[in-house]
């Protein structure tokens, strides 16, 4: 009990100073999943869009593939990227192993089924009710699918901002492809679990806040963004 | 260059259309032509929007030809427009969602925002190009599809139930752009359950039961005295307007 208030004490003065640590491993954090949040946007909300509006032969294996995807086990997609990347692997050649280009490859195949599946249902539901008009307007199903993303861009945007919030949150996968490397591949979660293992709460339990509001404010400007475009644009 | 021929006529050949086993368009053979105003009429169920989708090219008849007199060009801007009971918009702007509608069509970038305006000035709606289409009434989204009808200038209009869920007031406004497109050379063919408004709207019509077209028969004639029985029936029940 009393170690937590003196460690408290110290996660305060570890904030209140901006300790250059501290901002090092955050800004770290944030650069690579923001990274791995676009590029998971990227390919993931086309993706969705494309499953969303054609009929092909095995569109329901992916759909199921794809829900599958998204409860993905972090540390499985940190081992199958650690076996890609390590020397012996066929992209070993990269020699990106332990760098922060692996945590993001890693990210973003963690977070690229659950972009594409929630934009495959978002825009799934709306193109049931644009279809016929769209048909009926001349649309091809190849221009559906950009005039669908922009038309729900804002429900997108959320969608992007759960993906990066994955992203930040993840610990398995980061920790095995980027080997925790001080100052080059250690991020807020592979942070808090050495500093806690290590017995250093102050570092650990500060880091657990940043992320703890970053989580909040995502959630809030979620929020706020959706219903800003729902009262605006119906 | 030639003027482009018209789509009109359009001719069905013993269409056809089955879901399952279940036939829902019963051999239906017609010929719509340039000019009058065609109201399809018939009990819930008849087949009616079926029909309608047919025509225009949103369904593909399981047996039977839909043929218009000048094959549409695939991949060409379409010179028929439908609109349906529950209006259809993008989430952008009343004057965006015509201009969308302008560049599908192959309307020259400068041009879509003046056809665009002039539209809204049609239906009255000018004043609120700028608002968002999706929190309009429902009165107000029907006349923007409207509007957007009138940016295309289609030589064929199909109409299911424009007016279903609207008040008299609203009902009488897209009444009047109706009328106007029509008056501007626009072939109308439209389904209502309004008997009034088949009567001030229509020139002929076409009596749908079960998925067979029963009469087809000049408006004044159907209302006084219609040809088949089943449509006798429907009058009766639907009575008094
Ligand atoms: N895609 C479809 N698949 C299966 N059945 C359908 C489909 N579309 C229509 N039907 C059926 O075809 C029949 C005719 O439907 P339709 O919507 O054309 O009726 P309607 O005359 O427009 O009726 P209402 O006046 O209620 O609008 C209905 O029994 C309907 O259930
Ligand atoms: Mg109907």
């Amino acid at each position: 009990m009393n170690s937590f208030s003196e460690a408290a004490g110290q996660t305060f003065s570890l904030l209140a100073s901006a300790d250059a640590k501290l901002v090092d491993i955050v800004l770290l954090s944030l650069r690579m999943s923001i990274t791995a949040a676009l590029i998971g946007g990227v390919i993931g909300l086309p993706l969705g869009a494309v499953i969303a509006v054609n009929e092909f032969r095995g569109r329901r294996t992916l759909i199921v593939i794809l829900n599958a995807l998204m409860g993905l086990p972090s540390v499985v997609v940190g081992l199958l990227v650690y076996l890609l990347l390590s020397r012996a692997g066929p992209l070993g050649s990269w020699g990106i192993l332990f760098t922060p280009t692996a945590i993001i490859i890693a990210q973003t195949i963690l977070i690229m089924p659950t972009l594409a599946a929630l934009s495959r249902q978002v825009i799934g539901d709306a193109w049931h009710e644009y279809r016929e008009q769209l048909r009926s307007l001349g649309e091809t199903k190849l221009g559906a699918a950009p005039t669908l993303l922009w038309d729900l861009k804002f429900s997108l945007v959320t969608i992007v901002l759960a993906g990066f919030g994955r992203a930040i949150s993840e610990v398995g996968a980061v920790m095995i492809v980027g080997g925790n490397i001080d100052g080059v591949t250690r991020v807020m979660t592979t942070t808090i679990a050495l500093e806690t293992s290590k017995g250093d709460l102050p570092l650990a339990l500060g880091l657990g806040f940043i992320l703890l509001f970053i989580v909040l404010a995502l959630n809030a400007a979620a929020y706020v963004v959706n219903d800003t475009a729902q009262r605006r644009y119906g | 260059m030639r003027a482009p021929l018209s789509l009109l006529p359009l001719s069905l050949d013993k269409v056809v259309f089955e879901v399952g086993s279940r036939r829902i368009i019963d051999a239906i053979s017609v010929s719509l032509e340039a000019g009058p105003r065609t109201v399809v009429l018939g009990p819930n169920g008849a087949g009616k929007s079926v029909l309608l989708r047919l025509c225009h090219g949103l369904l593909a008849p399981t047996s039977g030809v839909v043929a218009w007199n000048s094959a549409e060009i695939a991949g060409s801007s379409r010179r028929q427009a439908m609109v349906f009971q529950r209006p259809v918009l993008l989430r952008r702007s009343a004057l965006g969602n015509i201009t969308y509608a302008l560049k599908l069509a192959g309307v020259p970038f400068a041009q879509r925002k003046e056809r665009a305006m002039e539209a809204l000035r049609k239906v009255g709606l000018e004043e609120i190009g700028a608002h968002s289409a999706r929190v309009l009434s429902g009165g107000e989204q029907q006349r923007l599809a409207l509007a957007r009808v009138w940016a295309l200038r289609p030589e064929i209009l199909f109409l299911d139930e424009p007016t279903a869920s609207l008040d008299p007031g609203a009902t009488q406004e897209i009444e009047k752009v109706i009328a106007a497109l029509h008056a501007a050379g626009t072939k109308i063919v439209m389904v209502t359950h309004n008997l009034g408004q088949a009567h001030r709207l229509g020139d002929e019509i076409l009596f749908l039961h079960q998925g067979r077209l029963l009469e087809r028969t000049p408006a004044d004639r159907f209302f006084k005295n219609p040809a088949s029985p089943e449509a006798a029936q429907f009058l009766e029940g639907e009575l008094p307007w």
